[in-house]
């Protein structure tokens, strides 16, 4: 058994044990699921060193038989971009259970219990690299989120909850329909060995096949991104959810379907991808532009900082769909910015909600006054948000639009567009909660940062100064994994490629000349 | 005149036939009768309707699965016969009542 | 290594301790380590630039590496100096330093450290001077752009300081956003110069520049140019995007006197200048940043003439002379413009420090209609007022006279238009800071406080400033800049001089004659062109037009249209029709299951009876 494997297997055994706890002692499952989830957090800082020795190739691999026939594997393993995304989950697990810790009432052993299932399934989607594996985790992380919303969420939480398994559920079973022709086609569910049977010409589709099977998958990827205009469950999960689901839904769960589309769709059908990329980046661009006009007419703050996500991931959508080195590292280091920011931000929002018992911005007003450090710390986690430059998202977003730059200028143009809106609706959601007069009854219960509380914001905040001050630290591994994907799908579109342009043609191609 | 004489041996499809009129009575039985004794003695008639098709079938065919056959169904409608029962009865001392419309919810 | 990264450094150190210690300490302390942090930041750059001397090429430092992706993209964090960076730095930590003096007296009033006023100003403040130094110092486009989002993140925080106010808070938000816009434009040139050149080092950019294709330096590079205009105009306050300068002015004054007067705003001239490689290759460009400017300098002028409150003149007045650096930069005499960047800081941060004394001496009195006569009240305000007031209107000699002077000399050269559309221009400008010095300090006194002088530690700023506003133009710039920006045009016509100093002078004289001499004036012509005076006092109606054109359409329609109508209607009504028709099935198909096992049973047997009857008939499998 590798770390890879403990890394899933502990949080499944914590969730066994957490059920098994007495009902009647919540304390004792607090400090057990935090205990557990902390020492997957460091045990998972254990991949960093031997990953980023090389980390274009896959670490940690375990492949053995798991059921005989249909052969399904049990395969997993870790390279540079999955390392970040679970070093990210182990990392805000505990950070949620801190987060629960006063306000999660009802049903405590099982709460924790699903937090730590999540956290095996999402773990799981990271590393599988057998497809039916894949979708197992993939739908093993859907069932917690789900309890997550329905049992401990606000008033509407059973219609989102619904909604929300209905969308994933939608996508994943065509995801699942693809996975099998591709195994009657293939002979195997397992990743690599699809690509390296597609690379030698032994596994060969026909491009009505290809075009199918990418979009089977795409949808289901799409769904869970969510991308334009499949995002319509997200508001209403952000909106329900309590504030640990919302923590994990925003920071964890999006990123498996962005995580899905640089994994498995771009290697396995390189040509459709490439072929279709111009209306995914179409729509990826609208999701932008759109999450962030609707973010800013939102009354309640949740559901504003779920559309600022449909925005954010739109970047995200964008720079793997540019097939550039650069704009493809800006989309894996945006899925973790937009982890960390808007983890953050949530968990700042929860925060607030626990004192006013109100998510309506109307409600609040003069926060500054009355919790100074609550209030820097929102508005570092804004600007951060925002993309202001030595905070992470900057470096994300810098990465994406100058990828999409190089493809087609107009696409920097109007998703840069998206870069000053951020800026209004945060600002605005900012000004109306912060500042201002003071109200009796935001005075009245709004208390400052207690040492809990400063547990699970420092980290975030050193995270969000040290990923933008010094991406060093983090884009090699991304970078080195993402051009093994992108020679993926170049050996298969050579022949599409049209010539480099020459000076002039550039030009063209920058301002759409025809 | 039609011939009443009995054959040399009994002909197969006599033994069907009566297979088929106790499965057709224990159907009837399960479908039309309210107490659950009644019900749960009809669910027995047909699996011993069923056990003289197969018992029939062995006989006539040769082959021994048949009988093994039957004895499964025997062990098992004795094994059923015995949970059944004391299913049954919890069920009366809980309900005071056997008829079969009034237990319709597994909560009390 | 000459240790740049110190010059930052130090007021970073100072944010850091104030910012999260400073609650806790007195007053005194927290001006001790805002203050000192700036002093030496200014003796660390007084040091260096005389250890690098002579300066004539850029000097660069490197870090680390800031942002890489593969083989093409490296971005390192990396500092750089030469003359033009070595004007700004001594600009921006030495009248920086003067400010945060300034500061410690005028706001020893604000609440204590526990309320959080006098601690919060002071780390915003060293913030900004940290990030302004890294905008002069950085040695590549984007690094450029750290310290330009991050001059106007301090700028929203400076102008919503006194937070509890709306109007405070929506200034700032107003501030950030329409810098944003600009932001846009700069982001997008420097995606199109990365394309272009591969690089974002401002050596290696402009090492290229040179060597480009004709049609590529048509094209591309004046898009660039115009681009980095975008965002230039966005930061420096020009035509269509300086709205958000005037409404800054809810800042505490210190903040408009450093952030929108000194330092901040001549960020789009540095980098234009710094650019000048670049627009020297894209004519088109240059000539839009010259007409951009004079607009500019125009438009804010008449708005500035109708003004009453003391501060918004001073911003108008800022919004003018920017307009003038621009112009400057635009016909090519990008020496001039950062000469006037200089010159300016003097006088307008003194003009605005000025203003604030007045301000403090009458206990928050802003307009001018409420005051007058406060010469023999508050006399060293109104010495230094007075220094700076010569200084903008060009009286010969003085720091702003030089400069003006060669902007005017080199949009002569240029455009003999422009020239005079400069010199009515500066006719106005002499007119309404003129007014303001009268309308405050001569005639009697029309509002109720009781005015006292300030105290030295406002004074003494004060008097260097009026020092510098005097004799600030004998430090020459345009020649210390030779050798990084070129020669500016040469021809130094005596009558255009003339011209220039008479267009002050009558602008003195204007407003002596109608505030002082014939105070019934002013109201005479506003009557009589009353449709005019309306137009230029609501500032052209421009804030109303962006607010009816673009702003109000965009949010309505995004709750309207997008969420109400496309988000909520339209998907989620198609998501909830297949979830009603999918339940409506259900309904139908529900009454199969009863939950009844006789029902069960009876549809069981039916099937089967179906299924033996099918296979009869069918001749069953053979």
């Amino acid at each position: 058994m590798t770390l890879l494997d403990a890394l899933i297997a502990i949080p499944a055994a914590g969730f066994l044990i957490t059920l098994l706890l007495p009902r009647d002692n919540p304390g004792l499952v607090r400090n057990f699921t935090l205990f557990v989830s902390l020492v997957v957090f460091l045990l998972s800082l254990g991949l960093i060193g031997p990953v980023q020795e090389n980390p274009g190739v896959m670490h940690f691999e375990t492949n053995v038989p798991w059921i005989d026939y249909p052969a399904i594997r049990y395969h997993v393993g870790v390279d540079g971009m999955s390392l970040w995304l679970i070093i990210l989950s182990t990392l805000l697990t505990p950070i949620c259970i801190l987060v629960s810790w006063n306000y999660i009432q009802k049903r405590v052993k099982e709460f924790y219990a699903f937090l730590l299932l999540l956290l095996a399934g999402v773990t799981g989607v990271f590393v599988a690299l057998d497809l039916f594996l894949f979708y197992v985790f993939w739908e093993v992380s859907l069932v917690p989120m789900y309890f997550l919303i329905g049992v401990w969420g606000h008033d509407r939480r059973i219609y989102a909850a619904v909604k929300f398994f209905l969308f994933t559920m939608a996508g994943s079973v065509l995801m699942l329909g693809a996975i099998i022709v591709l195994y009657l086609k293939g002979g195997s569910f397992d990743l690599p060995f699809l690509l390296d049977s597609m690379a030698k010409g032994g596994l060969v589709l026909n491009p009505g096949q290809q075009f199918w099977m990418f979009l089977a998958f795409f949808v289901a990827f799409a769904v869970k991104v969510p991308l334009f205009p499949l995002h319509t469950w997200l508001p209403d999960a952000h909106g329900e959810a309590p504030t640990a689901g919302s923590i994990m839904l925003a920071s964890v769960l999006l990123k498996l379907g962005a995580y899905g589309l640089v994994r498995v769709c771009l290697p396995l059908f390189p040509r459709v991808a490439r072929e279709n990329a111009d209306w995914i980046i179409g729509l990826a661009i609208i999701g932008i532009i759109y999450g962030a006009l609707v973010a800013m007419v939102q009354p309640n703050m949740k559901r504003l900082v779920a559309y600022s996500s449909v925005s954010h991931l739109g970047f995200v959508v964008l720079g793997i769909f540019s097939f550039t080195q650069i704009g493809l590292d800006g989309a894996v280091y945006q899925m973790l910015n937009h982890g960390i920011s808007t983890g953050a931000l949530f968990m700042l929002v929860g925060y607030l909600y626990e004192r006013r018992h109100s998510l309506e911005i109307a409600d609040f007003g003069g926060v500054s006054s009355v919790a100074p450090w609550l209030s820097v710390m929102f508005v570092v986690t804004t600007l951060a948000s925002i993309g202001l430059p030595l905070l992470n998202n900057f470096v994300g977003e810098y990465l994406v639009l100058q990828g999409a730059a190089q493809v087609n200028f107009t696409y920097a143009v109007f998703a840069a567009i998206g870069v000053i809106l951020s800026a209004c609706y945060m600002l605005w959601l900012v000004q109306r909660t912060f500042y201002g007069e003071t109200p009796h009854e935001v005075a009245h219960h709004m208390k400052d940062f207690n040492a809990r509380e400063w547990a699970t914001m420092l980290p975030l905040l050193a995270l969000m100064v040290w990923m933008g001050v010094y991406s060093q630290s983090f884009i090699p591994a991304i970078t080195a994994s993402n051009s093994r994907t992108l020679d993926m799908t170049r050996q298969s579109a050579v022949a599409s490629q049209p010539q480099a342009p020459g000076p002039l043609a550039r030009l063209k191609e920058i301002f759409h000349v025809r | 005149m039609p011939d009443f004489s009995l054959p040399a041996a009994v002909p197969i499809s006599w033994y069907l036939i009566l297979s088929a009129v106790l499965f057709t009575l224990g159907i009837a039985g399960f479908l039309l009768r309210r107490s659950i004794i009644t019900v749960f003695m009809s669910i027995e008639l047909m699996l011993n309707a069923v056990n003289l098709t197969f018992v029939t079938f062995s006989y006539k065919l040769k082959a021994v699965d048949g009988h093994i056959f039957t004895f499964f169904v025997m062990v098992v409608a004795a094994a059923e016969a015995a949970v059944g029962l004391a299913i049954i009865l919890t069920v009366f001392r809980n309900r005071s009542t056997l008829e079969i419309d009034e237990v319709n919810s597994l909560k009390l | 290594m000459h240790q740049l990264w110190l010059i930052p450094a130090f007021p970073l150190l100072g944010f850091l301790i104030n910012g999260i210690f400073g609650k806790k300490f007195s007053k005194r302390a927290v001006s001790l380590f805002a203050v000192g942090s700036v002093l030496l930041s200014f003796l660390w750059v007084v040091k260096t630039l005389m250890a690098i001397s002579p300066l004539e090429t850029l000097y660069t430092e490197h870090y680390f590496t800031w942002i890489a992706s593969g083989a093409a993209l490296n971005i390192g964090f990396d500092l750089s100096v030469d003359r033009l960076t070595s004007v700004m730095l001594l600009v921006v930590t030495g009248i920086g330093s003067l400010i945060h003096i300034y500061a410690t007296g005028y706001m020893a009033h604000e609440p204590g450290p526990n309320h959080g006023g006098y601690y919060r100003f002071f780390s915003y403040l060293n913030l900004f001077m940290f990030f302004m130094l890294i905008l002069v110092l950085a040695a590549n486009y984007l690094l450029l752009f750290v310290g330009w989002e991050g001059v106007g993140l301090c700028s929203y925080l400076l102008i919503g300081f006194y937070f509890v106010k709306k109007s405070a808070t929506n200034a700032g938000i107003k501030a950030f956003v329409v810098n944003r816009i600009g932001d846009f434009g700069f982001s997008l040139a420097i995606f199109l110069i990365f394309i272009q050149f591969g690089s974002l080092d401002f050596q290696k950019v402009f090492a290229q520049a040179g060597g480009l294709a004709d049609e590529v330096q048509a094209g591309v590079i004046t898009a660039t140019c115009l681009l980095l205009m975008v965002g230039a105009a966005g930061k420096s306050a020009q035509v269509p995007l300086y709205v958000w300068l005037p409404d800054a002015m809810e800042g505490p004054t210190p903040v408009s006197a450093l952030i929108h007067a000194a330092t901040m705003v001549t960020a789009g001239v540095y980098m234009v200048a710094r650019s000048a490689p670049l627009f020297n290759h894209a004519p088109i460009a240059m000539e839009v940043v010259a007409v951009i400017g004079l607009l500019t300098a125009v438009m804010a002028a008449t708005i500035g003439m109708t003004q009453n409150d003391i501060k918004k003149v001073y911003a108008y007045s800022t919004v003018s002379q920017l307009g003038y650096m621009f112009l400057a930069c635009g016909v090519g005499a990008y020496s001039a413009g950062i000469y006037h960047v200089m010159t300016h800081a003097f006088f307008k941060a003194l003009l605005f420090l000025g203003a604030g004394s007045v301000i403090h001496a009458l206990q928050g009195e802003q307009d001018l209609r409420n005051m007058g006569g406060l010469r023999s009240k508050i006399p060293v305000t109104f010495l230094t007022l007075l220094c700076a007031s010569l200084a903008i209107a060009g009286f010969p000699y003085t720091s702003g006279f030089m400069s003006k002077d060669e902007i005017l000399v080199a949009a002569h050269h240029h455009s003999p238009a422009m020239f005079w559309i400069g010199v009515i221009t500066a006719s106005m400008t002499a007119f309404y800071v003129w007014r303001a010095l009268f309308l405050c300090f001569f005639g009697r006194y029309r509002g109720s406080a009781h005015p006292h002088e300030s105290p030295l530690v406002i004074t003494l700023p004060l008097g260097v400033l009026a020092l510098l506003s005097i004799l600030g133009g004998f430090f020459r710039v345009p020649v210390w800049l030779e050798p990084v920006l070129g020669k500016a045009p040469e021809g130094h016509d005596p009558a255009l001089v003339i011209i220039s100093v008479a267009a002050g002078l009558i602008g003195i004289f204007l407003a002596w004659l109608f505030y002082v001499a014939k105070p019934g004036l002013p109201d005479t012509f506003a009557r009589a062109l009353k449709g005019l005076y309306t137009l230029v006092y609501n500032k052209y109606f421009v804030d109303e037009a962006y607010d009816a054109v673009i702003i109000r359409p965009v949010v309505d329609g995004s709750r309207t249209v997008l969420w109400k109508g496309f988000d909520v209607g339209v998907v989620d009504g198609i998501v909830n029709g297949v979830g009603s028709v999918s339940r409506g099935v259900g309904g139908i198909l529900r009454t199969l299951q009863g939950g009844s096992i006789r029902n069960y049973a009876a549809l069981t047997l039916l099937g089967a009876v179906l299924v033996l009857a099918a296979v009869a008939f069918t001749g069953g499998a053979q």
